[in-house]
């Protein structure tokens, strides 16, 4: 099981993501420079968080022009496992290998805190390893993940149970209050129709050992882990 | 040629940002304010072509690259370069 972390000039989660699958989880890891034009074998390709191209223009604008998002296009058309993560999943919006856009979060502030995630599918690859509708506790750090779809959009999402992680309250309530950052439907995190696409704004990986605060994130990790081998089985 | 693109978020999407300035106008004492938008605007500058083949390409460019048609609406006008001395 090979998981490959695209890194982007301006890229700075994909240090944290590695560690986690290479020391705490034990996989095989590769990164792959944004230049690269092919996966090297890659079983889930990670696009970790932090500022692609500096957010020039929009978040992800440029990024989805770099050689190697190519091929991440291709790999999802095949069905294989590519997991966005913050500025990943700004990247994934643009690229249009998910629906919807990331905006400035309605505070107009960067927000840095732990957020409360319920669980809404655990039949997803990556979330397999969570029981079902688990309240996780994942760490959240951006300025413009307020999750924005047009109206047919985001009922279309919600009919077919492509959001993955709402932000809730401890107790797993879905209400204002716990919304971070403005997001449509307290979205946290949105799968596609396929079921091999995940974009999330929260960051398991800097949750994934207790001495972070919590082991939270390791489910998800875990989970890719044995999904991708399944995805290669089938 | 020079094509001045204006980039706006679409009326339904929510603009902290243009919210944030209309407040700071009306404590400015600035009350006939009714609503801010805060965008882009972008120049480009183009080569050779005729003004309708240049605002044939530019709005490729928007649909492209420099508007997001999911949260953003885009408007541009063509100007003929200045003569430069």
């Amino acid at each position: 099981m090979r998981f490959g972390v695209v890194v982007f000039p301006g890229t700075w989660s994909d240090r944290d993501c590695g560690w986690v699958i290479d020391q705490v989880l034990g996989q095989e890891l590769t990164y792959l420079w944004h230049k690269d034009t092919d996966l090297k074998g890659c079983d889930c390709v990670i696009l970790p968080g932090g500022f692609a191209y500096g957010d020039y223009l929009r978040t992800g604008a440029i990024a989805r022009f770099a050689p190697i998002m190519e091929q991440v296009g291709d790999f999802a058309d095949r069905g294989g496992l590519v997991w966005g993560i913050c500025n990943g999943f700004q990247v994934l919006c643009e690229a249009g290998l998910l629906p919807g856009a990331l905006i400035r979060n309605a505070s107009l502030e960067f927000r840095c805190e732990w957020t409360n995630l319920l669980v809404e599918r655990t039949d997803l690859p990556f979330t397999s390893k969570c029981g079902d509708r688990e309240v996780i506790r994942v760490p959240i750090a951006h300025g413009e993940g307020s999750y924005f779809a047009d109206p047919a959009t985001l009922s279309r999402l919600e009919q077919r149970g492509q959001v993955v992680f709402r932000y809730c309250d401890s107790q797993g309530r879905v209400v204002p209050a716990a919304n971070p950052n403005g997001s449509m439907h307290n979205i946290a995190g949105i799968v596609n129709a396929r079921g091999n696409v995940l974009g999330m704004m929260p960051h398991p990986e800097r949750c994934s050992e207790a001495e972070l605060g919590g082991t939270d994130g390791l489910k998800l990790f875990r989970s890719a882990a044995e999904g991708a081998l399944k995805v290669l089985v089938s | 040629m020079i094509a001045r693109v204006i980039i706006t978020p679409k009326p339904v999407v929510n603009d902290p940002q243009g919210l944030t300035v209309k407040q700071g106008l009306a404590s400015l004492g600035f009350r006939e304010v009714t609503d801010v938008r805060v965008g882009k605007y972008i120049e480009v500058n183009i080569e050779g072509s005729s003004e309708h083949e240049a605002r044939r390409r530019v709005e490729e460019m928007c649909r492209q690259l420099l508007a997001n048609h999911v949260i953003e609406d885009f408007r541009f006008d063509i100007e003929q370069e200045h003569k430069r001395r």
